[in-house]
């Protein structure tokens, strides 16, 4: 039993009973369907904002990318144009590749000592790849919600929504009807991903050692979304029409409450605006902070142009006068040029 | 059965729970990380204990060839020297065989005179393997404090001070 | 090692018995002897103007700390936040995935958990998210925050000076989150406190006041060079002439003044003397030393930015008064950083040099082009390749070389491939170490950042160990008996830790290769190296 997590675990289930009872139970609709997502959304979007601003308000004083390849030197050595970018242009890239691709992590790339002397290579790729499918299949979660914040739904909306169930299932039973609607692959793979990063860190000791209560959190927030949304779709099958409705009605500042809508609904939307509360004040600020890490964003041409410090200041030092007045004796007995004979 | 053939055959067990406990003197967090990463490069520590102790118990169980034993239980003793570890703590994993043999052949040699005797043979080979140990041990520290020893005298470099050549903290400086 | 001995009925306990694991705050700090530096000399403190100069001692309890200690370091930490991005958003973004854990060379040597780069960050994480965070203010300890106290401040003593800021984390980071920076940060809040260890006060006061670490007076750098002069005519037949402080040179050399007085960096330095030599009676080479800026290293970087560019000054100020046209810099690691990343920015522009042209080859060194500094790797490997040194790699015949990439040319430079290609071109025998230990993967030397003393060798011997490990490597499969670098610290601390962990191998410089291989014009047969030892062929 692990303090750290049970807090996150048992603070995930209160946050679920606050909200299945209070509309099941107190019929607290209207707090928990449209005064609660408003403020997390204003919560959100002002704190998000505050916190860029306020990264972006301290300056980057030095140039100090971290170089990982040749560096661009002399004509005929070839430099490692990503990794080591000379231009701003390479820059670019190496953010893309790092934000879409995780490229640093995929760099943990393993040598393996067999019996004897033999090598292998070990690609050490589940860190890589199960946050890879964890973010990927949140965006694309993301992206499908949008069908229910715009009418008519966006042709790109549509496209990721194909893309997302070309793996169709037909599969009925009188429990469960699977394939009708079509499986969205990215919300099982978001949950997926989510349990195996929870369960890294409960079970890799180092990584257990070294996580937080913080750590735990958003995870079991996460997996609770996913379940939720998940219920909802597959097995209670909510009103959509009545859902479209009201998220239409949030979006367009004309809010009423669903009739026909369970609570699993409401919680799932709690949970959603906890996230998005939560996110400006925790580590899930790190995609906005990604952007802006100065080992990242930087180009690696500080011997090429001038990087300006704003705060750059003069510093006492100790000049060529004071040292050959210290020294001038020696220096003339030595044969060394001094400005000032004795 | 011998001896011998018995502890052929229970090898891997034997060696398995002998580097189990040598990785468990470390903290916690760290004898996990020594279990599990294969790397020799990532995980020399880990690496070594494992060939290491192998290749002494192999060595121990055949012909306990002095060279052989010290060229295999160097390099673990050299390491442990310079951790954490008190001199006791630093050698003594070599007396974990001795109770994890007698564990490992509780079964076996109850009631057979003939292996017990062995038995006690092959426990005095494990006392002489840690006496081997304490010299590694005692070179390895002996070594680390000539290299501390030859870095001050190195430091000092005497020449330049003979000679008066080196601005000295005891005489103000001139402004 | 425990000072305190265990009593026989504690030795015949099992041994492996351990505590119920504490999390890492509940771990209060044991400084242990050969894993610290000794605390600063206060003369050194005083010299330099910085503040709380004092004799204290830290395994003593009492650190003689001020008054209002608690108050300076958070005015530290706030005034830190503010003036650096990378500071702040490396205290916020972390996500502790551990892709880093286990790519620390200390924790990897010293199997201690808070040597693993998220938690050395952590530790100083807790504090901020404690005074400076509503997440920490509210929710404390769940939240991953700590109040500050005097057991807090000699973990991040203890700990960040356990680190050499060599970068390796930063490179498998997805945000890029780089200790090195953090521990910056870190010593200069500790030395608001005028908690520096004394292997970087000193050298940095004596730096700032004769112009190098070591504290040699001009006149004995200059004398020191002449023992050299003796020597390379004794090898070679030929008398070198090196100049120093001359107004009007073309180029001004500075190197780290490691190479002028410890073995085996004098060789390397006797080869620059030597390539110079040979460079001025082929085609005119014109290039003077001085005895004001007689240090390329800076250990001011590891004091704090302001110390770092106080020392620095020194270079642009030195290459002004000379009036050269621009500067050379010798083989030095974090000398390179300090010079790649931080010199212009701190010091220039130095709009009173002229852009870096190679008199000798034509080739402009494009990238060097605001600093106006080229590294002696660079200006070499340009030599080579258009044919303008005469070589003999035969020499160098008895060397199987293999190549230690130093963490700051590796990952805050990206100089990797130029000292290979001058390598391969002046020795024939060349191998790789395994590749997740050379090029930006490159495992530290253990000694970086000022921790080259000798007080705490049990550190420097374990953090070591990764790197050792790949050169036992190469040297049993290969017979590898060379250890080339281009770091100063590299050099006086690499021969140590082979001697403990790889016998059998010996360290050089790059220069010193290429000036055992150089054919000097008018040279006698040539019958040792600069070491004096016999050439292949020439052993009796």
């Amino acid at each position: 039993m692990n303090a750290k997590y049970m807090f996150s675990l048992v603070a995930v289930i209160v946050l679920f009973l606050l909200a299945y009872a209070g509309v099941e139970g107190a019929g607290l609709h209207v707090l928990f369907g449209i005064l609660i997502p408003y403020a997390a959304i204003a919560v959100f979007t002002v704190g998000f904002v505050w916190r860029i601003v306020n990264w972006a308000q301290s300056p980057v004083p030095f140039r100090i990318p971290t170089t990982c390849g040749q560096q661009k030197s002399l004509t005929w050595i070839s430099p490692a144009a990503i990794d080591n970018p000379a231009t701003n242009g390479a820059v670019v890239i190496r953010m893309i590749l790092e934000i879409l691709l995780f490229r640093s992590l995929f760099r943990n790339l393993k040598f393996h000592f067999n019996e004897g002397n033999r090598f292998s290579y070990i690609w050490e790729k589940w860190l890589w790849l199960g946050a890879l499918a964890f973010h990927w299949a949140f965006l694309a979660v993301v992206i499908r919600h949008l069908r229910f914040f715009a009418e008519p739904v966006p042709f790109w909306v549509q496209w990721v929504e194909q893309l997302d169930s070309f793996f169709r299932v037909e599969f009925f039973t009188d429990f469960l009807q699977i394939g009708l609607p079509g499986i969205f692959l990215s919300g099982l793979v978001l949950l997926a991903a989510a349990v195996y990063l929870l369960l890294r860190r409960i079970i890799i000791p180092q990584v257990k050692y070294i996580s937080l209560a913080a750590d735990f959190f958003p995870l079991f927030l996460i997996i609770g979304i996913a379940l939720s949304g998940i219920a909802m779709r597959y097995f209670l099958k909510e009103d959509i029409v009545g859902i479209k409705e009201f998220t239409m009605g949030l979006v367009t500042f004309h809010p009423s409450i669903p009739a026909n809508v369970s609570g699993i609904f409401y919680v799932h939307l709690f949970f959603v605006s906890v996230l998005l509360a939560y996110f400006p004040f925790s580590k899930l600020m790190h995609l906005g902070g990604i952007f802006m890490s100065p080992t990242r964003n930087l180009a690696n041409n500080s011997r090429t142009q001038r990087h300006v410090n704003i705060w750059n200041y003069p510093v006492k030092v100790h000049t060529y006068e004071e040292y050959e007045e210290e020294f001038r004796e020696k220096m003339i007995e030595a044969g060394l040029p001094v400005e000032k004979e004795l | 059965m011998s001896l011998k053939e018995l502890l052929k055959k229970k090898e891997t067990a034997i060696v398995a729970q002998w580097f189990d406990r040598v990785v468990n003197t470390y903290q916690l967090d760290t004898s996990r990380f020594l279990k599990s990463q294969k790397d020799a490069f990532a995980n020399p520590v880990g690496n070594t204990l494992l060939q290491g102790l192998k290749a002494v118990f192999d060595e121990t169980t055949d012909r306990m060839d002095n060279e052989t034993v010290i060229s295999f239980l160097d390099p673990i003793i050299r390491i442990r020297a310079l951790q954490d570890f008190s001199a006791s703590k630093a050698v003594g994993f070599v007396f974990f065989l001795k109770e994890i043999i007698r564990e490992q052949t509780a079964k076996e040699t109850q009631g057979n005179a003939a292996l017990q005797a062995e038995m006690l043979l092959f426990e005095s080979k494990i006392d002489e393997l840690a006496l081997t140990a304490f010299d590694i041990y005692m070179q390895c520290r002996e070594k680390v404090y000539e290299i501390k020893a030859n870095e001050v005298r190195n430091r000092t470099f005497t020449a330049f001070h003979r000679a008066g050549l080196v601005a000295d903290w005891e005489e103000e400086p001139r402004h | 090692m425990a000072d305190d001995l265990l009593k026989p009925d504690e030795l015949l306990a099992r041994t492996d018995h351990r505590p119920p694991a504490t999390g890492w705050m509940d771990t209060p700090v044991n400084i242990r002897k050969g894993m610290y530096c000794y605390a600063a000399n206060p003369k050194s403190v005083e010299y330099l103007s910085l503040p709380y100069a004092r004799q204290w001692n830290p395994v003593e309890d009492d650190w003689k700390l001020p008054e209002n200690w608690k108050q300076i370091i958070f005015e530290g930490i706030r005034d830190r936040l503010d003036r650096f991005r990378s500071f702040k958003i490396f205290m916020d973004i972390c996500v502790r995935c551990g892709a880093c854990a286990d790519k620390c060379h200390f924790f990897i040597g010293t199997g201690d958990p808070k040597n693993m780069p998220v938690l050395r960050a952590e530790l100083l994480r807790s504090i901020y998210r404690n005074d400076f965070t509503t997440a920490g203010k509210i929710f404390g300890k769940v939240a991953g925050a700590r109040p500050m106290t005097a057991e807090v401040l000699k973990e991040w003593w203890y700990y960040f000076f356990q680190c050499t800021e060599c970068r390796r984390c930063s490179v498998f980071c997805p945000y890029g989150i780089d200790t090195a920076e953090i521990t910056i940060i870190a010593r200069e809040l500790l030395n608001l406190l005028g908690l520096n260890i004394d292997w970087i006060a000193t050298p940095v006061a004596n730096c700032f006041r004769t112009g190098n670490h070591l504290g040699i007076q001009p006149h004995a750098f200059k004398d020191m060079l002449e023992f050299f002069v003796d020597d390379l005519e004794e090898i070679t037949g030929i008398r070198v002439e090196p100049s120093f402080n001359r107004k009007g040179a073309d180029i001004l050399f500075i190197t780290p003044s490691g190479d002028v007085f410890a073995d085996p960096g004098t060789y390397t330095c006797m080869g620059y003397m030597l390539l110079f030599h040979y460079l001025r009676e082929k085609y005119g080479f014109d290039i003077t030393w001085s005895t004001y800026a007689s240090e390329g290293g800076n250990f001011g970087f590891f004091t704090s930015h302001e110390t770092m560019k106080r020392l620095n000054s020194k270079m642009y100020a030195e290459a002004k008064r000379l009036g050269v046209k621009w500067i050379l810099g010798g083989e030095c690691g974090h000398m390179w950083r300090v010079i790649h990343q931080y010199m212009d920015t701190m010091n220039g522009p130095a709009d009173f040099l002229e852009e870096p042209v190679s008199p000798i080859t034509g080739t402009k060194f494009e990238n060097a082009r605001g600093t106006k500094m080229v590294h002696l790797s660079e200006f070499t490997a340009d030599l080579i390749k258009h044919g303008k040194l005469e070589l003999d790699p035969s020499r160098n015949d008895n060397l199987k070389v293999t190549f230690h990439d130093s963490c700051n040319p590796a990952r805050g430079m990206g100089l990797l491939d130029e000292p290979r290609y001058v390598i391969k071109n002046v020795c024939k025998h060349f191998y790789e170490m395994p590749p997740n230990t050379i090029r930006e993967n490159t495992f530290c030397c253990g000694s970086g950042s000022g921790l080259n003393a000798g007080e705490n060798m049990e550190l420097r011997l374990s953090g070591g160990l990764p790197r050792a490990n790949a050169v036992k490597y190469v040297h049993e499969k290969h017979g590898v008996n060379m250890l080339a670098c281009v770091c100063a610290i590299d050099r006086a601390v690499l021969p140590p830790l082979m001697d403990y962990w790889v016998p059998g191998v010996d360290v050089t410089g790059l220069t010193e290769l290429v000036a055992n291989a150089l054919i000097l014009p008018g040279e006698k047969e040539r019958e040792t190296n600069l070491r004096g030892e016999p050439l292949p062929g020439m052993e009796e």
